[in-house]
């Protein structure tokens, strides 16, 4: 079923993304088209199929690796500081949330 | 000399028959003639590739050189640089500087090699002809009027023009395979887990593989064997001894079985990649290869099932650019929900919204199970269709790409058609198999045609052996673009 306008507004809002009327529109041609592409593959039995959510070969271990619960980095946040926007005494700076 | 390869530079340099501060020069020569129409790179700053170049002039004449020591390297603008921007081709990162290197920067570094620059890219590597570059599109040095495919179209046409000698490319669902096709170079997608992602910026983590870009499958091995290895700070970083990428580059080529998927042959490709791609695996076949037809059966739904976990997963990673700690951020806002949804609205293109608007969907309440989950289900399917086939043979044959370089805009209002051009690429990278693009023609209009080889997991030195051998007896790997004349 095509998306509507009101599903599309709730998606933007949902990912925190502003959409513009025109990109709205073309985001709703242009996304109807992909799930009709998407679509072809709801069809297909999949019954007792384990979901595959990574692609570390088997013979490689097959799984992600743990590590041990340590502190490995050293304290860089004047470096990582360095890039954000807008930041006053160690701290980044955002619009106020709590009247 | 720039139209060697990476093997005759390094032996070049190792017999002191030029230097690296001439070889790269040589580079920065080609790049200032040519990055104008060709709009490969996004970032140079030649002062610092002399000095490396010279750091790596002292390095061999204290007799500390490695094999690659002194030779110029292009990064693709996904691999995080310290004290040169990585932009990702999007405006979101636009003046980012990264606090850190890249694994596979650091281990070129390591090696010696000269950062020579970086290359432009679709926007968050989500493209397949980079036109999605908030930084413009790359142009095809075969036809300028053509796109070099993408996303790692900028290091492609770099190598192909001869601005590089080689570089850096990541593939998710075809983004070195495709765009080495299109401009007549050698692209490797790794095995999963082989190239470490730490410092890669993070599109799809289950699909991201980073990889080598060259003129022969020799550069090819000579690059993995810098690339390739454990890095700790990856979670889906393979443990395994090193390899030597080079070692089966004379193993003989009797009694190899060719699988030829019966699916990668259909309707649809244009015949003349058909009759390239047959003639170079009729090639093998005269030198004892057994050819092998099977199936990939599921392999149709390989690009639907893509196009729910890559947008899933860019959905989340991409969350992280709030417009806060670092990238983009809106200038006039209400609220904090305003500086986010402004900050994203103004930093990412169009694509990349739409991709962030599919995943949201798929992932979102009551659509999980029949998208996400299911497709991470057709997605075993279509892995252990690779498992089958390699019962049955040692390697699969068949083409890159459906088309050769398609004309800038042409695809531009249809993003499902856009999609298509990986319908070949995709099937392995949701497998995690290891795929290899070498050249092995031209069309009617002189536009290369890439021979996709592709392996189990690990059979990265076999694939490059395999090619070794056909670039012995064909030149298509050296041929130079007639727009971009050494």
């Amino acid at each position: 079923m095509p998306l509507s306008p009101e599903q599309i507004d709730r998606l933007a809002r949902l990912a925190r993304v502003a959409l513009s009327p025109q990109e709205r529109e073309d985001a709703r041609d242009k996304l109807n088209r992909v799930l009709g592409l998407i679509d072809q593959m709801r069809a297909v039995d999949t019954t007792g199929v384990e979901p595959m959510s990574h692609a570390v070969a088997e013979e490689a271990g097959g799984g992600q690796r743990l590590r041990a619960d340590e502190v490995t980095e050293p304290d860089r946040r004047e470096a990582f500081q360095a890039v954000a926007p807008a930041v006053e005494e160690g701290l980044y700076l955002v619009p106020k949330v709590i009247e | 000399m720039l139209g060697a390869t990476l093997g005759e530079l390094a032996a070049a340099l190792a017999r002191g028959e030029t230097s690296s501060v001439e070889l790269t020069q040589g580079c920065l020569d080609r790049i200032a003639r040519w990055n104008g129409p060709l709009n490969a790179f996004i970032t140079l700053d030649p002062e610092r590739s002399l000095r490396e170049a010279r750091e790596a002039d002292a390095r061999r004449a204290a007799g500390r050189a490695g094999p690659l020591t002194g030779i110029p390297v292009a990064h693709k603008d996904i691999f995080c640089t310290r004290g040169m921007r990585t932009t990702c081709g999007s405006r979101m990162l636009g003046n980012f500087v990264s606090p850190y290197d890249a694994h596979v920067i650091e281990r070129f570094a390591a090696a010696g090699c000269v950062l020579l620059g970086k290359t432009n890219m679709d926007e968050f590597a989500m493209g397949s002809s980079n036109e999605n570059s908030h930084f413009g599109p790359v142009r095809n040095p075969w036809d300028t009027a053509r796109v070099p495919g993408g996303s790692s179209g900028g290091s492609a046409a770099a190598v192909a023009a001869r601005l590089a000698p080689a570089a850096t490319g990541t593939d998710t669902g075809g983004s070195i395979r495709q765009p080495a096709a299109f401009t007549g170079i050698c692209g490797l997608k790794p095995t999963y887990g082989t190239v470490s992602r730490y410092g890669m910026v993070a599109f799809a983590s289950s699909l991201d593989q980073g990889g080598p870009m060259a003129r022969s499958a020799e550069d090819l091995a000579l690059l993995m064997n810098v690339m390739a290895g454990h890095d700790r700070r990856d979670s889906t970083s393979v443990e395994r001894a090193p390899e030597d990428y080079a070692s089966q580059l004379k193993a003989p080529l009797e009694g190899l079985r060719v699988g030829l998927p019966r699916e990668y042959f259909a309707e649809g490709c244009a015949p003349d990649v058909l009759l390239r791609v047959r003639e170079a695996i009729a090639w093998f076949e005269s030198r004892g290869a057994r050819l092998v037809e099977l199936e990939l059966p599921r392999s149709p739904l390989a690009v639907p099932v893509y196009y729910v976990l890559a947008p899933a997963e860019a959905s989340s990673n991409l969350s992280r650019f709030d417009g806060v700690r670092y990238g983009h951020r809106a200038s006039d806002y209400r609220d904090l929900a305003d500086l986010y949804s402004r900050s994203r609205a103004e930093g990412f293109g169009a694509e990349v919204k739409r991709r962030i608007l599919v995943g949201t969907y798929v992932l979102s309440h009551g659509y999980y199970d029949a998208y996400y989950l299911q497709a991470q289900k057709v997605r075993r399917l279509i892995a252990r269709d690779f498992v089958a086939a390699f019962e049955r043979c040692d390697v699969l044959m068949g083409p890159v790409a459906p088309s050769t370089a398609f004309p800038i805009g042409a695809n531009a209002d249809d993003p499902v058609q856009m999609y298509l051009n990986d319908i070949f690429t995709i099937p392995a990278s949701l497998a995690g198999v290891p795929a290899l693009s070498i050249p092995c023609g031209f069309d009617a209009a002189g536009l290369p045609v890439g021979l996709q080889l592709t392996g189990p997991h690990f059979a990265e030195a076999r694939l490059l052996g395999l090619a070794h051998h056909y670039q012995q007896a064909t030149d298509w790997h050296r041929r130079v673009p007639a727009h971009t004349p050494l």
